[in-house]
């Protein structure tokens, strides 16, 4: 019996026969094969994504009244604020997604360090996303001068007054950049129009290009195994889930906890404690007078701090410029033969410690006031920073790494874990009697011998992991 | 593509051709596209000289010009000012100033004309920012060597009241300072240098 096609059907084969919607769907979400234990680190790709699509969004939404004018710039960010409706919701969620996007993107490189996912034969993958991430650096920056505040005219004079620190064409060069003397009204409506059209236009361009050489190579996994090796009859991966519906679906909870979070701050803290959006930048832009002190918004702030941790103009930029190349030249700096951070050897999980803790020493210091002491700091913090990378050659060549398994391991589901749970509750608690005036009582208090010995357990077993 | 007796060499020198054709021509569009991004015509012309009144500003005072868009300071300093001035080479990078930018007849120690109006551009030569002017000798939060100057607050560049730049500081040179001339003792014109209209 033949069952007539509806309308519907006949349209959608219409366009099938003439577009190949069906062939791309298949080939990057219902038949691409991904790893089957994804965890936590694996979120911040499609939240990348979600912020990315936001920002043009709530940009679009903001060109509609913004004015790219010196004279009016700061009084139309205003006016967006006060006078059109529900201008201030756009506008914070602009702004609030600038550093939501750096929080994700920083955790998600973050995780390509952890899983060794820049590693072959995913450094193309690896390159492509650090050229993202210059382009969002770049449309990040252009974007702070717009509101045209003391901080957006002071921060857009000091980084572009680097480009004067190369020698023989610098001066010409941040001449150029400027299309003036100083930051000006042609500075300002410049970098409008590369914000809001040159570098988004990079910025599409680039994330097709790494999720294309992503979904040519695979993805990979929290144990760094090529799980194309073992294949079941059908010729899909045995230790693989096609991503959707499996994956999409896990990342509508990422989603959703990240709306929860990114909401709160929208509604409750948009300016972050003048982290987000500066203090100083609610100040019109006066060319006359620097603010007492400037600092970057937060996501620059590391790179500031090198700036600054070294005396001397060329090798400051130099330096500066130096910390995002190294990033560039991982794939070739890591001598490592296994990828991820469970089966390497403790020294590569002691410097990746070393490096957090400077990058985030250096985020902190940026953001304060020069003084010596913090100059020192930032000088320490700096070396750490490129011994990570520059000495890894050497000492990935020491590591000793662990058994690499065939097949992925899957972390424990929570019901699995909770007699273990319980288990370490009854050690640091204890069922003690107490007198009180109604007579005795058992209840449950803290154990201070059982949680020792918990610490002592767990003390052994970070220094196992780090040997 | 079809190879079977084909005369490749025609088809490779076509190809190059057109490949060096494009390139040149593109070569030649690039030059209006790039030197659009150049300051414009009016915006070259919008650095007139400004006139400053100096008979009200007193001693230890200091005042902010716009000349070209950018803050000039003008500074009266004292006769203790200038005699501090005169023991700090030892910590300075560039004492003599011989690699810094001013005007030859400001070329002296002291910086100036007339060694008590001191007139200098008042952005850091590290990266632009405008020094805060911290007159006051060893104040707290800049420590017992402090003898009077201005403080960068960006990068932490010190400068002594000659604009003159310290050592072990990221600003490579001393402030630059503008040409100026005095029309008479109470007045002076930024932006045009001494002897000549500019």
């Amino acid at each position: 019996m033949n069952i007539k096609p509806s309308r519907l059907t006949l349209c959608g084969n219409w366009v099938l026969e003439r577009f190949p919607l069906a062939k791309v769907w298949n080939d990057h979400m219902a038949h691409y094969y991904a790893p089957k234990n994804f965890n936590f680190w694996y979120f911040f790709g499609s939240l990348a994504l979600l912020v990315l699509v936001n920002q043009f969004v709530t940009g679009i939404l903001l060109t509609m009244n913004y004015k790219p004018d010196a004279k009016l710039a700061f009084d139309s960010v205003e006016y967006i604020m006060r006078d059109v409706n529900w201008g201030w919701l756009v506008r914070y969620m602009h702004s609030t997604g600038a550093s939501a996007f750096f929080i994700v993107i920083y955790l998600h490189m973050f995780r390509g360090l952890l899983y060794g996912s820049f590693k072959q034969p995913r450094e193309l993958v690896w390159i492509f996303g650090m050229l993202l991430f210059v382009a969002l650096m770049a449309e990040a920056f252009m974007g702070y001068l717009l509101p045209w505040g003391q901080m957006s005219y002071w921060g857009a004079q000091v980084i572009i007054s680097l480009f004067s620190a190369i020698p023989v064409i610098g001066d010409e060069l941040s001449l150029w950049v400027r299309g003036d003397y100083v930051v000006s009204d042609a500075t300002l409506n410049r970098f409008f129009a590369f914000h809001v059209i040159a570098v988004p236009l990079v910025l599409v361009l680039l994330v097709f290009m790494h999720i294309v050489a992503l979904h040519e190579v695979g993805s990979n996994n929290p144990d760094g195994i090529d799980i194309k090796k073992s294949k079941d009859p059908w010729g899909h991966p045995v230790d693989g889930i096609p991503f959707h519906p499996y994956y999409t679906v896990k990342d509508v909870v990422g989603v959703a906890v990240f709306l929860l979070f990114f909401a709160t701050v929208i509604f409750y803290m948009p300016e972050m404690g003048g982290y987000f959006l500066e203090a100083a930048n609610f100040i019109p832009a006066d060319p006359m007078k620097t603010p007492e002190h400037i600092a970057p918004v937060w996501y620059f702030t590391p790179f500031y701090s090198i700036l600054r941790a070294i005396p001397d103009k060329f090798a400051g930029v130099i330096g500066m410029g130096g910390a995002i190349v190294v990033l560039f030249l991982l794939p070739w700096l890591d001598r490592g033969k296994v990828k991820s951070i469970r089966y390497r050897g403790g020294i590569y999980k002691k410097a990746l410690m070393l490096f957090v803790i400077s990058f985030i020493a250096l985020g902190y210091l940026g953001t304060q006031p020069v003084t010596p002491l913090a100059t020192t700091m930032a000088r320490i913090f700096t070396a750490i920073y490129f011994g990570f990378f520059l000495l890894m050659p050497i000492y990935t060549r020491w590591e000793k790494f662990k058994p690499v398994p065939n097949h992925l391991t899957l972390d424990p589901s929570l019901e699995e874990k909770i007699p273990a749970l319980i288990a370490l509750w009854n050690e640091v608690t204890e069922m003690k009697s107490i007198e009180t005036d109604k007579g005795a009582v058992i209840k449950r208090r803290f154990n201070v011998e059982g949680t020792k010995h918990v610490l002592i357990r767990f003390a052994k077993y970070l220094k196992e992991s780090l040997d | 593509m079809i190879d079977e007796r084909v005369d490749k060499s025609k088809r490779q020198f076509l190809t190059t051709a057109l490949t060096v054709v494009g390139a040149v021509g593109s070569g030649y569009l690039a030059v209006p596209f790039l030197s659009q991004m150049q300051p414009s015509v009016k915006a070259m012309a919008a650095g007139a000289p400004v006139e400053v009144d100096i008979s009200k500003i007193e001693e230890g005072q200091l005042i902010r010009v716009a000349w070209r868009g950018k803050p000039v300071w003008v500074l009266q300093r004292s006769p203790e000012v200038l005699k501090t001035l005169t023991t700090l080479d030892g910590e300075l990078r560039d004492p003599q100033s011989m690699e810094s930018s001013q005007p030859e007849l400001s070329k002296n120690p002291a910086r100036s004309l007339k060694p008590e109006i001191f007139v200098a551009v008042g952005l850091c030569t590290h990266l632009g920012c405008s020094p805060t002017f911290r007159p006051e000798v060893a104040p707290h939060d800049l420590g017992e060597n402090w003898k009077g100057g201005f403080f960068c607050p960006c990068h932490g560049s010190w400068f002594d009241l000659a604009g003159r730049v310290y050592k072990g500081v990221p600003a490579p040179t001393n402030l630059e300072v503008p040409p100026y001339r005095y029309v008479n003792d109470t007045q002076i014109i930024i932006g045009e240098a001494e002897g000549k209209i500019a």
